[in-house]
Parts: structure tokens; C-alpha cells; sequence
């Protein structure tokens, strides 16, 4: 894989450095086996670091889950070498089966089959609470 | 359409004073209220045993006039099973028309509501909602009190993990000119998120202290919980804070004489037995406050559902 020209998948640009990783792992990147490129503390004009996620396989990533991570982040749809589409996540409202509850007095310890759904409960600090139990997610 | 009540935050403000009134009319003419439910059933779901949360549910249904289901051991029966919380309120929900939830999980009574064709009714999930105790607790002060304005409302004792008092604060926060007096040992203060999301966001005005004494005169209602020993990390502690928190006939004299005093129950020895036949005590008043409010609930959740007409 050349990371520098990806001819058909996706380009998560502008990543706030550091985030990388985690946007990694919550997009469950590491579960598709296909190839990723994940390149840190890349020079940015605009942050003076980023990170960014080459995906070289046309899949679809979930915009809720890189809204969560970083609402700054861009996505970039590549088609034949080209950049055919540019996506700006926003703060998802709820997030489904992407943070589990650490609440151990929490139902869905006990009942694995429900879905681990978190509900923004404050924009501006970014904060989320699991719907069943009001604990906060850990960021 | 099908409502539940999971948390006392499900209810506007404008439909708890709705309520009260509701359980103000049943206190004054409950023979009106006797026959309104003939035919109903309320399944009370326990699974963990409260026996005076479930009575009380039990209480307020007999008199309406409805029947009671009542599942006392639940987790031995369904959870011990397999059954999910989700496919035990569908299977109940073929058979009552309403469901008053325990459970030892937090959100669980929200999870039966998502699952159940009937009301679900929280009545306590873990330490998270019990937003029936919290009726009850309005109700008593807006009788005792006549209403909420201008109060100076002291919450005494184990601030930290007495969901009780977190949900009588998030109620309070919608009345106007109410004055909060937090009064615990350091150790079981208020939780920042309490403070910061309630009463910092609602603009309260309160006091926090360690000093029960130094707030007593000021009290308009004073709100007394239980300081339980497994709440400290060392015994020493424990010993030396313990007293602090006792509502004595000594300290009572410190109050104004129209204070009124209140627990949610039960009590272990945080308000003395001597305190009981003075006026001012008001917790007895308080349970047969929450069955009024527990019909009222009954009686709206039911209305709303389709399933009587009144
Ligand atoms: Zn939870």
C-alpha cells in the first residue's frame, strides 16, 4: 500500500494530534483487515499537528463514531485517485454501541444483549451519559 | 398513549402540582376514588425485596379499587431463569394493566419500559431513580408548607450517595425562591455532578456546611437521612461524625416551631424516638403521603393509557 495515493477508499483528515489512535480503535478499523495507514503529529497548517487515517478499501465509516472523537476531523470519500466527496461530522445526539458503560451497578452488566447507547446531556462540555444508568462516559 | 415514570425529571413541574392535587382531593373524598380502578390490575415487579415500597404500591391500588399482582420474587423466578428484564415486562404486560418496577440494576426499570405495552412505574432502580419516594416527599412539604416559594430547605446527613435527596434537589430546582442548607461531614457532601448540573445551572441559592446546629434555626423543612457506617473508610471517623447527625429533642429546640421535620425511612438512629410525638415530626405523615401520591400516579398513568376514564 502506498500511503500517499489511495485510489478508492477514505482519507480521515485533520484529526486533532493525538486522536488518531482512538479514532482507530472506536471505528474498529483494526476488525476490517483491510489496509490502514495511520500517520501521527503530521504537520498541519491549521492545528501545527494532526493525525490522519488512510483507509485503502472503499468502506463506510461511521460518522457518529468520528463526530464523537473529533468534530474537527474531515472525511474524504477517494474515487479512482480523486477526492469525490468531503463529510464534516458533527456531535452525534446518541451514541449506539460504540462506549460501554463502566458503571458496574449498571443493567447492561447484567443484561448483555442491550445495546450500550449514550446520550449527549451537554454540548458545550461534551459530555455523554449512558441512558440506562446517568453515568458519565469516560472520554 | 403509554407513559412511564422512570425519573422524577419524566414529570413537568406543572403535572406533579397536578398530582398533589390529585392526592389532595383523594385525602379529602377518597370514597370518589374507591370504585376507580375496579377491574385494573397493578403488578408489582420486586426484585429485590422492599416490602414497605411494595405495600405502599399495593395500598394505593386496593384503594382504588383495583387488584394487585404481585411478584415478590421476582429474581428468583424469572432472573434465575435466563428471562431478561425486557421479556419478563412483555410477559406481564399480557396480564396487568400498569407495572410498579424494583430492581437492584440501575436503568433497569427504564429498560422494562422500552419492552412493556403497559405504564412502568419506577419504584427504585439500584441507587439511581425513585421518583415515587420524591412525590412523596412534595407532597408533604406542600401540605405542611402550603407550597414551595420562599422555603429554606435543610438536607441533612449522607448528601453523597442519598439518591433521595439528589432527586428532592432536581425538584426543588423548578420552584422559585427556594434556599438550600446542605449539611453532611465532609465526607459524604453532595456530588460535584448534583451540585454542578442542579443547583450551579438552576441558579439556587444554597449553603453547604458540616454543622447541623448552626443551620437548625434558619430550617423551614429539614430533610434527615441515614449515615451509614459502611460509608466510611475508617471506624474512628465514623464514630466521631455519627452523633453530629442525630436528631435530638435538645437540638430540636434550636428550630423554629413551625419547622417540620423529614426521612424517607427507615431510620436507624439518626432521628430519636423522643422527637416522634412532637408536631413537627412528619415522616409517619410522609409514608401515607407517598400512597396518596402513588394512586394519584396510578390514576394519571392509567388515564393516559386509555384504560379508565374518570
Ligand atoms: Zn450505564
Amino acid at each position: 500500500m502506498n500511503i500517499d495515493s489511495i485510489k478508492n477508499g477514505v482519507v480521515i483528515d485533520h484529526i486533532t494530534a493525538g486522536r488518531g489512535m482512538k479514532l482507530y480503535r472506536l471505528l474498529d478499523l483494526d476488525g476490517l483487515g483491510v489496509p490502514v495507514a495511520i500517520i501521527t503529529n503530521a504537520p498541519s497548517r491549521k492545528k501545527g499537528k494532526k493525525d490522519i487515517i488512510k483507509i485503502d478499501a472503499d468502506i463506510t465509516v461511521d460518522l457518529d463514531v468520528t463526530g464523537y472523537v473529533d468534530p474537527g476531523a474531515t472525511v474524504n470519500i477517494i474515487k479512482d485517485g480523486a477526492v469525490v466527496e468531503k463529510k464534516n461530522p458533527e456531535l452525534p445526539l446518541t451514541l449506539k454501541n460504540v462506549l460501554k458503560c463502566k458503571n458496574p451497578r449498571c443493567i447492561t452488566t447484567t443484561e448483555q444483549e442491550l445495546p450500550h447507547v449514550f446520550r449527549l446531556t451537554d454540548k458545550e462540555h461534551k459530555t455523554y451519559r449512558c441512558v440506562y444508568c446517568d453515568t458519565k462516559a469516560s472520554v | 398513549m403509554k407513559r412511564s415514570v422512570i425519573d422524577i425529571t419524566d414529570l413537568t413541574k406543572e403535572e406533579i402540582d397536578r398530582l398533589t392535587d390529585t392526592a389532595n382531593d383523594i385525602i379529602n373524598d377518597p370514597e370518589k376514588y374507591a370504585h376507580i380502578c375496579a377491574g385494573k390490575k397493578l403488578a408489582t415487579l420486586f426484585f429485590e425485596p422492599s416490602t414497605r415500597t411494595r405495600m405502599s404500591f399495593e395500598a394505593a391500588m386496593y384503594e382504588l379499587g383495583g387488584a394487585v399482582l404481585s411478584m415478590t420474587d421476582a429474581a428468583s423466578s424469572s432472573a434465575s431463569k435466563g428471562e431478561s428484564v425486557s421479556d419478563t415486562a412483555k410477559v406481564i404486560s399480557c396480564y396487568a394493566d400498569i407495572i410498579a418496577m424494583r430492581h437492584p440494576k440501575e436503568g433497569a426499570a427504564y429498560v422494562a419500559s422500552n419492552a412493556a405495552s403497559v405504564p412502568v412505574i419506577n419504584a427504585g432502580d439500584g441507587g439511581h431513580c425513585h421518583p415515587t419516594q420524591t412525590l412523596a416527599d412534595l407532597l408533604t412539604i406542600k401540605r405542611e408548607k402550603g407550597g414551595f416559594s420562599g422555603l429554606t430547605v435543610g438536607l441533612c446527613g449522607d448528601l453523597k450517595f442519598g439518591r433521595t435527596v439528589h432527586s428532592l434537589i432536581q425538584a426543588l430546582s423548578r420552584y422559585d425562591d427556594i434556599r438550600l442548607v446542605l449539611i453532611s461531614p465532609e465526607e459524604l457532601r453532595l456530588p460535584d455532578y448534583v451540585y454542578n448540573d442542579v443547583i450551579l445551572k438552576n441558579r439556587m441559592k444554597c449553603t453547604q456546611t458540616t454543622d447541623l446546629l448552626w443551620a437548625l434555626p434558619k430550617l423551614d423543612v429539614l430533610y434527615m437521612t441515614r449515615v451509614q457506617r459502611e460509608r466510611f473508610f475508617n471506624e474512628e471517623d465514623y464514630l466521631r461524625l455519627k452523633d453530629s447527625y442525630i436528631l435530638t429533642p435538645e437540638k430540636l429546640f434550636l428550630a423554629k416551631r413551625d419547622m417540620i421535620v423529614m426521612h424517607p425511612l427507615p431510620r436507624v438512629n439518626e432521628i430519636s424516638v423522643a422527637i416522634d410525638d412532637d408536631p413537627r415530626a412528619c415522616y409517619f405523615e410522609q409514608v401515607k403521603n407517598g400512597k396518596y401520591m402513588r394512586m394519584a400516579l396510578i390514576l394519571k398513568l392509567l388515564r393516559e393509557n386509555g384504560a379508565i376514564t374518570y
